[in-house]
């Protein structure tokens, strides 16, 4: 994990965990992208022998003791959504910026619905379609978390 | 180095491995809540991190508080004066109207309601979680916080403990949907329970008789029943009492009191000795080497 400048990847995803929880007015609050699975995308994209479905589980559980929730709900809807990066990461590397933001959003709209999913489950929650918000916001951020991390990559030359 | 053959579980076999670990965790976290105590430290392990995701807000607090005009700080300072005043000569009254009701329900033999203890502390987070409404604040178990203790802001109840840390602790919100409160109405004493409803301004009241007596406007306070409140701090006005009469339940709902929705400073209450989770657990023969908790509390 250490190795080839290994840290910097547990440094930028321990920056998405801050930002996925610090404080933000409501109405902008809704919207609050999902920064810990588009890391994570990112990291299993590129360097997929370095971060796995364990790594994603791991961060997930870390996201369920921030966030409150019951513990398992988040780590098991991370591991799904990037069992399927493992799965096909030759072919998205591939495609256009664009098609991979999009499939991004495909991802974060199953994340949030697993997450729904297993909440209703436990607990009497409604859906509501502000949930889905993030989507949105997720496919946006994405060509620019990629630059970012791609230039971070490179600049550290991780391997 | 990128190995043409991989080595280790293939990704189907580690996607069984981990939802398996999650089914178990979510299992005895939820069913059958044996993760109290892990919490506790799981909670201590992140604090770091939600001081460190905080700092942004705290700075621009600090600019705020820093940048302010003579004018302003003038216009506040007097306000605050006459405020004082006012509270001066109500707490004046205070003092009085304590000892006769002391000496009323002495009269009377009733218990004698014991001085509740006060904490102030400080919201670090609120959940991004849609599902849940939590707040932590920068009080911990070192503080003196226990699970299941009462907080408040300075309108209203807002919520008790849920899980402790050293250093900071999770607070559940009266909105929360598993979350409800015994109340009553301020006007008539009549009782009922407030139930969380998942949205910021709405409580929900189940089983409201038809013939109840409750008017949009009434003021809801806690009954004190449930154990976990103190009694008769505000908790919520009512906002909407529906008339279908061919209903079995009347529909009732209502506002909170406190604000929910911006949070900043808070008041934890406390009535029984705090117990430190941390702490060894002690045996009942040698209950004198338990550990001293040093607590910050404000009478």
């Amino acid at each position: 994990m250490f190795a080839h400048n290994g840290i910097i990847i547990l440094l930028t995803l321990l920056i998405a965990l801050m930002a996925s929880i610090m404080p933000m007015p409501l109405s902008a609050d809704a919207f609050r992208p999902d920064w810990v699975l588009i890391v994570l995308i990112y990291w299993c994209m590129a360097l997929p022998g370095r971060v796995n479905i364990i790594t994603a589980w791991v961060m997930g559980f870390l996201l369920d003791v921030l966030l409150g929730s019951v513990l398992g709900v988040h780590a098991a809807a991370m591991a799904i959504s990037i069992y399927i990066i493992i799965g096909n990461h030759q072919k998205i590397r591939n495609f256009s910026i664009w098609q991979q933001a999009l499939i991004t959003g495909v991802l974060a709209a199953l994340y949030h619905l697993v997450v729904f999913w297993l909440q209703r489950f436990l607990i009497d929650v409604v859906f509501l379609p502000s949930y889905l918000y993030p989507v949105i916001t997720t496919i946006v951020l994405w060509p620019w978390v990629f630059y970012l991390l791609r230039k971070i990559r490179r600049n550290f030359s991780i391997k | 180095m990128n190995p043409i053959f991989k080595h280790g579980p293939s990704p189907l076999h580690r996607l069984m491995l981990v939802l398996f670990c999650s089914a178990l965790l979510i299992f005895f976290d939820y069913k059958m809540a044996s993760f109290e105590s892990a919490r506790g430290y799981l909670q201590s392990l992140v604090s770091p991190l939600q001081y460190l995701a905080n700092t942004p807000k705290q700075l621009m607090t600090w600019a705020s508080t820093n940048l302010t005009t003579r004018q302003q700080l003038m216009t506040e300072n007097q306000q605050y004066r006459l405020n004082e005043l006012t509270f001066q000569e109500e707490a004046m009254q205070l003092v009085i109207l304590k000892q006769e009701n002391e000496r009323l329900r002495s009269l009377l033999a009733s218990p004698l309601r014991s001085e509740i203890k006060k904490m102030v502390a400080e919201v670090i987070s609120v959940d991004s979680d849609p599902y849940t409404h939590q707040v932590v604040i920068n009080r911990g178990a070192s503080d003196g916080v226990y699970e299941g203790q009462a907080v408040l802001d300075a309108l209203g109840t807002v919520g008790q403990i849920l899980h402790v840390g050293q250093t900071s602790s999770r607070v559940i919100l009266i909105t929360d949907i598993s979350h409800a409160v015994p109340v009553r109405v301020q006007r008539n004493g009549l009782r009922l329970l407030a139930s969380g409803s998942g949205q910021i301004d709405r409580l929900i009241h189940n089983f409201v008789p038809q013939s109840a007596d409750v008017k949009v406007g009434d003021l809801l306070v806690t009954s004190g029943l449930g154990g976990k409140y103190p009694e008769g701090y505000p908790v919520a006005e009512v906002s909407f009492v529906s008339n279908d009469e061919s209903r079995e339940f009347v529909r009732v709902y209502s506002t909170p009191v406190a604000q929910i929705d911006r949070l900043r400073y808070l008041l934890l209450l406390s009535e029984k000795e705090p117990q430190n989770i941390f702490a060894p657990k002690v045996q009942e023969e040698n209950s004198s080497s338990s550990v001293k908790i040093p607590t910050k509390v404000i009478n």
